[in-house]
């Protein structure tokens, strides 16, 4: 929670940028709080405490634009540095759409109702929290000959913000996360050593996973011995839960409005076009209750709302912000997603892979990138040949190839299995006509 | 906004050339004379450095360290035509470590007054169960050799001077190819102010500059739109910025941009590479260097745990890390333990000659430090990094390279790589080369990864150049949540075989 004296710090920054010369301003105060534990094999390996506070000022001066921030915030200071700030700006050159939001867009309510803080955080003993790192390490730590090394690592943290602007709008937001995860590395076949992690993270204390993370990186970590690379050829491809965002996650990044504006986007002037499957369906639902990325407000404090972002593979909005908006001459939206979540299929990740007569199954990428304006793409994988609905052998060391909209064209179904704990809620996908190169 | 990142994604480290959009002063001219400056900056006495230790060392850990930093970021942009964009953030703290074996307890705070840094020290603490020891009495102040003397610091450059060279490369990058329809042009620049204090008494400080200028350009023809990217960084002070940098910039980005036109994907599977001199050194970064980070090592995890003193590619072949080229992205006086910045020969004659160490596991396995304790600010505890990671000079030219291959592909233009330390896979993104075909480069080709695994790859170089080039562009490491400003480099060198991307 943002303490009631740094609020008013917040207030009289505001208050300072305007007797200086700003015409406009946004201000926001920030904090965090994190702790972190790290437990290898039989010993705590690493323990790291912090707190955190700063300030973000964004001026609109004589039309132009700049953002400033700092970790600094004694008033003496914190007064030479919007002077500066101010006087700096005004060597800029001009921006007509820099402007605030029209305060109707704002959100007006109390913050209230998302259920995104956790109020027991302080009462978690440290004692709970070592605890639990070393009985997941000890879920796995001695039970094989040819593991190395198994680690399991705990964090939390608090992190909160206020945020005023000079149009009207005052907002707070407070969250609570907890978070465990287990890294386990093994001896496999000559040099090599696999590794593989598992993990959970959570809101709240009492919805966190405390078992059987170490068990779930062992198994993942054992089931990738022999590895190996097969022939080059066009496969179906079935991406689980654990990595089908990075398949998404250039589709979104091209519906941003900046890169519409900026013409470095593959999907300019698609809006109400069909340019994928229609057995996909995207919506932005930022209100559901517990969940992380819900939120009442954006980064500039406009008011979110439910969202369609593909409907039957038709695309229905861009991510427009307020300078977006003004440059493309089009009514703006929102900054960016919340919680994406995905319509459903029928079939959940074991029905999927069972569908699948020869494909390869993808359990992570490595590297890999997409071309921003022509959604080219290719990424190196790892994950298993699939042989008449069963996984029968981990394959490493090979790349996949293509179009990210002649992919998503090519969905065959869509699971019902998205990963509950992420703010991008994507099950399972299964793709056909994929190039792989391998041999 | 400011909360770490949930999750370490397992093993994965990467590279990329992202450059990250992003007042009080004393400035410090001289290092060797300037302690009592840098002092003063932080507002500590000798006589504080000591009592903060005191506490840290009071359950006992065997090594402690204080980090001060005071770090000052400037952002300047350029968008449809006009440098109507600018950013600064100021990021002030300390962090105090103690080390008990290898356990590491660590705390930091945006202060340095003393209630928050004993509290801090106290927390860190925490890590060791003993009888207290006594940090030594005398202060043993070291001066290193400068790499990036500061003339006319960054903290001097107003929004002004720097304007015009944003609103140049624009213009040049638009006269140079007609079918230039947008550029984002942006600059960044950063001043640190660094105080090390360590509980065998050393002190020592550092003045780091950093500066980046990057241009995106984008192109349109015939209805198909590309863009592609150029990027120069200096550990260099306001004499970063020149005529010279700017055209560089410019015509690297249109050159990589109007490629992209008339390439195509080439045909995916294995396949001979050959990597062209300068960013190709992306090759070491990912198939080895990070390999080579002890850490890794040290907990058994590297592919090239078991390797050290063994034969690991051909006899002809040295590669190092060197913290010392003078003004270079990734040189260090001295890392952020206190150990002096220094040229490390990891691949001496064919052999694994040494890891990359920071003080935990230079202690672990006996050996001095080597000057790759890095950390990318206050927040954070030391880990062992790379610096400027390259190969030295081999006997053949380029052409010779070129020539011995039948049918694979040359590249020489990368925007990202990734590595998994245990399997060794490692994989770079190439945004542009040429196929080559009996021998000589024919067909551009564009967008796809290249995927190979460490020691293989190390042992399939058959044959290096004579032309070795450090890239100079803004290259970013990750790894453990932590950027970290590093270069690379490479002669043009042939990799007998790697899987290619394609269709």
């Amino acid at each position: 929670m943002i303490s009631q004296e740094h609020k008013d710090l917040a207030r009289w920054a505001m208050k300072y940028a305007l007797s200086k010369g700003c015409s406009d301003a946004r201000i926001s105060v920030y904090s965090g709080t994190n702790n972190s534990f790290d437990y290898r094999d039989t010993q705590l390996e690493k323990l790291e405490q912090s707190s955190e506070n700063g300030m973000s000022i964004q001026l609109y001066v004589d039309g132009r634009y700049a953002s400033y921030s700092t970790n600094r915030l004694d008033k003496n200071e914190l007064e030479r540095f919007i002077a500066n700030g101010i006087e700096a700006t005004r060597f800029l050159a001009k921006d007509e759409f820099r402007q605030l939001p029209k305060p109707e867009r704002y959100y007006k309510g109390d913050g209230k109702g998302l259920e995104i803080y956790d109020y027991d955080y302080s009462k978690v003993s440290v004692d709970d929290k070592m605890a639990l790192i070393k009985e997941n390490a000890a879920e796995v730590y001695g039970k094989d000959e040819r593991l190395i090394s198994v680690t399991a690592s705990y964090s939390d943290g608090i992190s909160s913000s206020f945020m005023i602007t000079s149009n009207g709008f005052e907002g707070e937001s407070d969250t609570t996360y907890y978070s465990i995860s287990a890294d386990t590395s093994m001896k496999g076949a000559g040099d090599s050593r696999p590794q593989s992690y598992w993990y959970d993270s959570a809101v709240f204390w009492d919805k966190l996973e405390k078992k059987n993370i170490g068990k779930i990186a062992y198994e993942r970590t054992v089931r990738k011995l022999g590895q190996e690379k097969i022939a080059s050829g066009v496969f179906p491809m079935l991406v689980d839960n654990t990595q089908i965002t990075r398949l998404l996650s250039p589709i979104i990044a091209a519906i941003y409005g900046n890169a519409i504006q900026q013409k470095n986007s593959f999907l300019i002037d698609k809006i109400g076009e069909k340019i994928i499957s229609d057995k996909f369906t995207l919506t932005d639902d930022p209100h559901i209750s517990g969940a992380r990325g819900s939120r009442w407000f954006d980064g500039e404090g406009v008011a979110t709302k439910k969202r369609t972002v593909i409907e039957n593979g038709v695309l229905k909005m861009y991510y427009i912000d307020t300078y977006s908006g003004l440059k493309l001459n089009m009514e703006p939206t929102i900054q960016g997603p919340s919680l994406l979540n995905c319509v459903h299929g029928n079939k959940n990740f074991d029905q999927l892979l069972a569908s699948v007569e020869k494909g390869i199954w993808i359990t992570g990428f490595n590297g890999g990138n997409s071309n921003s304006t022509t959604g080219d793409f290719s990424f190196g994988i790892e994950g298993f040949l699939i042989e008449n609905g069963k996984a029968i052998k981990p394959l490493n060391e090979m790349n996949i190839t293509g179009n990210l909209l002649e992919l998503w064209k090519n969905v065959i179904e869509v699971g019902n299995d998205p990963k509950m704990n992420s703010s991008w809620r994507i099950p399972s996908i299964l793709f056909d006509k994929v190039s792989f190169s391998g041999k | 906004m400011k909360r770490r990142d949930f999750l370490r994604a397992g093993s994965m480290v990467a590279i990329g050339t992202v450059a990250f959009p992003q007042i009080i002063r004393s400035q410090i001219t001289n290092l060797k004379e300037d302690l009592p400056k840098m002092l003063n900056h932080f507002r500590v006495t000798e006589a504080d450095l000591r009592k903060v230790m005191a506490i840290a060392l009071e359950k006992g850990g065997d090594y402690a360290d204080l980090y001060f930093e005071h770090t000052f970021n400037n952002y300047l942009a350029l968008q449809d035509g006009a440098v109507n964009r600018a950013g600064s953030n100021i990021d002030y703290g300390v962090g105090i470590r103690v080390v008990s074996g290898d356990q590491t307890g660590y705390a930091f705070v945006e202060s340095t007054s003393m209630e928050d840094m004993i509290n801090a020290a106290r927390t860190a603490s925490r890590i060791a169960s003993g009888s207290a020891k006594t940090p030594p009495v005398k202060i043993d102040e070291k001066v290193f050799k400068n790499h990036y003397p500061i003339v006319k610091s960054w903290e001097d450059a107003t929004i002004q001077a720097k304007m015009p060279y944003l609103q140049k490369l624009n213009d040049r990058i638009f006269e140079l190819d007609k079918r230039v329809t947008k550029v984002n042009a942006s600059m960044n620049d950063s001043t640190s102010y660094i105080l090390y204090y360590n509980s065998e008494g050393t002190l020592c400080h550092d003045y780091r500059p950093m500066a980046i200028l990057s241009g995106l350009c984008i192109m349109q023809q015939d209805g198909k739109i590309e863009n592609a990217h150029s990027s120069r960084a200096a550990r260099k002070d306001i004499s970063f910025l020149t005529d010279e940098v700017v055209e560089t910039v410019a015509q690297e980005a249109v050159k990589n941009t109007a490629l992209l036109f008339n390439a195509v994907k080439p045909k995916g599977g294995e396949m001979p590479v050959v990597m062209g001199a300068g960013g190709s050194g992306i090759l070491l970064h990912e198939a080895i260097g990070h390999a080579f980070e002890a850490d890794f090592n040290r907990k058994k995890t590297s592919i090239f745990s078991d390797k050290l003193g063994k034969k690991i590619c051909d006899e002809h072949i040295h590669v190092v890390d060197d913290g010392l080229i003078d003004y270079d992205r990734g040189s260090v006086n001295f890392d952020d333990e206190g150990v002096a910045g220094q040229r490390t020969y990891i691949v001496k004659n064919g052999i694994l000659n040494s890891y990359l160490h920071d003080r935990i596991s230079a202690k672990y396995y006996g050996v001095s430090p080597t000057g790759n304790g890095r950390r990318q600010s206050f927040r954070y505890i030391p880990i062992p990094r790379m610096r400027s990671t390259y190969m030295e000079n081999g006997n053949y030219t380029e052409e010779e390279i070129i020539a011995s291959v039948k049918q694979g592909v040359f590249v020489d233009n990368f925007t990202n790589g990734q590595v998994q330390i245990g399997a060794g896979d490692f994989t770079f993104f190439v945004k542009s080369g040429y196929l080559i075909e009996n021998g000589k480069l024919t067909q551009p080709i564009k967008d796809i990864n290249i995927i190979g695994n460490g020691p293989k790859a190390l042992a399939d170089v058959t044959m290096v150049g004579n032309n070795l080039k450090i890239d100079q562009g803004a290259w970013t490491c990750g790894k453990d949540g932590q950027g970290m400003p590093v270069s690379q480099g490479l002669p043009s060198v042939l990799v007998k075989q790697l899987t290619v991307g394609g269709q």
